[in-house]
């Protein structure tokens, strides 16, 4: 069964059709690769998805409800979140206090319980949580460090462990290997297997075309804002259209 | 010692030196006392907004709301002080809270303008509308309560009355800050669209922020009208906005006690200084320049840094939160 399908969706910005007509599905569980070659449009379909953008047309269904327009701390809360390019943290803070902020869903408060310290029991489970999310991704050394005193393949177990921690069905993937060694790249990417055996389904976008064709269940490919073709690692690799979208040569 | 009997050690001595103060001083200074202890709550309840990031300037404006509320509430119903009080922060927030709806389709310096702008509206209603605010003129005959034998009149009595609800507004905001909304307001603050992206939804954060501060500024303004007895438009304009931005940055916005250290300090330099009146706003224009481009984390940053220097540890700021 799809956890989200995505209906001949359309992105207009002025003039520049950023998305035309695209339509796909993503299995419960699978790790979606979104790639394409710059100015595809993939992270404009991440931001369409998370809310962030508003689509111009077209449905993007998440669990049989129809979720475009919504804010994107609602459609959080319906249990889709996004990491971020580069390495977006919450710097000032500390690994802990990261991912507790993560943990905002379960663990919010209202004014009168903050005060009086009702939430408590809620807080201290919030607390275990975040404390068996860093486990879970190898942080536990380093929850009283501040997160911008972290080397960058730790920022990015972070980011994904602050994401974790809202407890999502579906995580959206934001260039996660960008920037990293090899070694880093391939850390993040048991990680990622990790956290899908966890039973988690991941969109990811990613240029480094190795670490997706090592991670990747399946593959959606846009050119220009079109959908240019879709299929296993395998298939993509030798797809002629795809090879020419990325060499850019004209046969 | 550990750092908790330490804490209480000095919390009580601090206690025993503000109950002590009074009895050392002149008159003049009992008054500025009161003045000072009201604006300690003002520049408090202005840290909470700035959490989210968010600079207002309608904060002293809001202050005037909750002292219009104290003193028609007291000229037309009647009612005393230990209901005035309470209403002033309902009010204000209630006011505030109509205003987040316009205000915060907007952030940063747009906010910034339009608070100014909206703030400038409510005096304006003030000023134009002879009944009930009393025009430019304002209102007078506003009255502290009499208790007994306790006069609230007498500035002693009614600086331990406006002590002790600054002190309670106080703890209140430094448990707000410190509680699960205290660190979703940080994260707002920092990382706005990351917070999103985990489920918080940053408008009602900021509008709780904003309805906080104009709760707890609206008791200040009530305390204050009480005791000066009148009230006009202008003692709520852009100069007093202007002096609550300058307490809160000289001081320092990044721990609680910075906005409190910044209108304490500057209050007795404005006072030290009361002997040269004619270079009195160069001096007091001069310590801030310098201020600001030698300590642009406030006073509250003197001992960090110090301690930076001398090399005894890390500089952090610690979200106690974290602290068990």
């Amino acid at each position: 069964m799809p956890v989200l399908e995505i209906k001949n969706v359309s992105k207009q910005f002025g003039g520049l059709m950023a998305l035309n007509n695209i339509s796909f599905q993503v299995e419960t569980g699978e790790i979606r690769g979104l790639i394409g070659p710059n100015g595809a449009g993939k992270s404009t379909m991440f931001k369409n998805i998370a809310g962030f953008y508003a689509t111009t047309k077209g449905e993007i269904v998440y669990q049989g409800q129809n979720i475009s327009g919504h804010k994107p701390h609602a459609i959080a809360e319906m249990g889709i979140v996004r990491t971020f390019q580069e390495t977006t943290l919450f710097q000032e803070l500390t690994v802990f206090e990261n991912v507790l902020v993560g943990c905002h869903i379960q663990a919010r408060s209202n004014l009168f319980s903050a005060i009086f310290k009702l939430d408590k029991p809620r807080q201290n489970i919030a607390r275990d949580q975040v404390l068996e999310v860093l486990e879970f991704m190898g942080l536990s050394e380093r929850q009283e460090q501040l997160a911008s005193e972290l080397p960058l393949g730790s920022q990015r177990a972070l980011a994904m462990s602050i994401a974790l921690a809202s407890k999502p069905k579906l995580m959206l993937m934001d260039e996660p290997f960008a920037g990293m060694n090899p070694e880093e790249t391939l850390h993040m990417m048991e990680l990622t297997r990790k956290v899908q055996e966890s039973g988690m389904t991941i969109i990811l976008v990613e240029h480094d075309m190795k670490a997706v064709m090592g991670l990747c269940d399946y593959l959606t490919v846009l050119n220009f804002g079109q959908l240019l073709a879709e299929g296993t690692p395998a298939e993509i690799r030798n797809n002629d259209k795809v090879i020419e979208a990325y060499l850019g040569g004209s046969k | 010692m550990n750092s908790n009997t330490q804490k209480i050690v000095g919390g009580s001595l601090l206690l025993a030196a503000l109950i002590a103060l009074p009895h050392f001083l002149k008159f003049h200074h009992q008054d500025l006392l009161i003045f000072l202890t009201i604006n300690v709550l003002a520049v408090s309840s202005y840290r909470i907004v700035t959490l989210t990031g968010e600079w207002s300037l309608i904060h002293a404006v809001m202050m005037g709301v909750g002292g219009y509320t104290a003193a028609l509430l007291f000229k037309y119903y009647e009612v005393g002080m230990w209901v005035t009080l309470p209403m002033a922060g309902i009010l204000t927030a209630a006011v505030a809270a109509l205003l987040c709806f316009p205000l915060f389709r907007t952030t940063q310096f747009y906010f910034l303008i339009g608070s100014f702008a909206a703030g400038e509206a409510i005096r304006l209603i003030w000023i134009q509308f002879v009944f009930p605010f009393g025009g430019t003129g304002g209102l007078s005959g506003v009255e502290p309560p009499m208790v007994g034998e306790i006069d609230f009149m007498e500035s002693i009595p009614y600086y331990y009355l406006a002590l002790s609800v600054v002190l309670l507004c106080l703890f209140i905001l430094y448990l707000i800050e410190n509680s699960r909304i205290g660190l979703t307001l940080h994260a707002v603050h920092w990382k706005a669209a990351l917070a999103e992206s985990v489920g918080v939804d940053t408008w009602r954060y900021r509008s709780l922020a904003f309805v906080i501060g104009s709760f707890f500024v609206g008791i200040a303004g009530a305390l204050k009208v009480h005791y000066l007895g009148t009230i006009t438009p202008n003692q709520f304009g852009v100069g007093f906005m202007v002096f609550i931005l300058i307490w809160v940055i000289v001081g320092g916005y990044n721990k609680f006690y910075g906005p409190i250290l910044g209108a304490v300090v500057l209050t007795l330099f404005d006072e030290s200084i009361r002997g040269f009146a004619e270079v009195r706003p160069a001096i007091y224009g001069a310590v801030l320049i310098l201020s600001i481009l030698f300590l642009p984390l406030g006073l509250e940053s003197i001992p960090s840094k110090f301690k930076a220097w001398s090399g005894i540890g890390k500089e952090r700021d610690p979200l106690s939160l974290t602290d068990k």
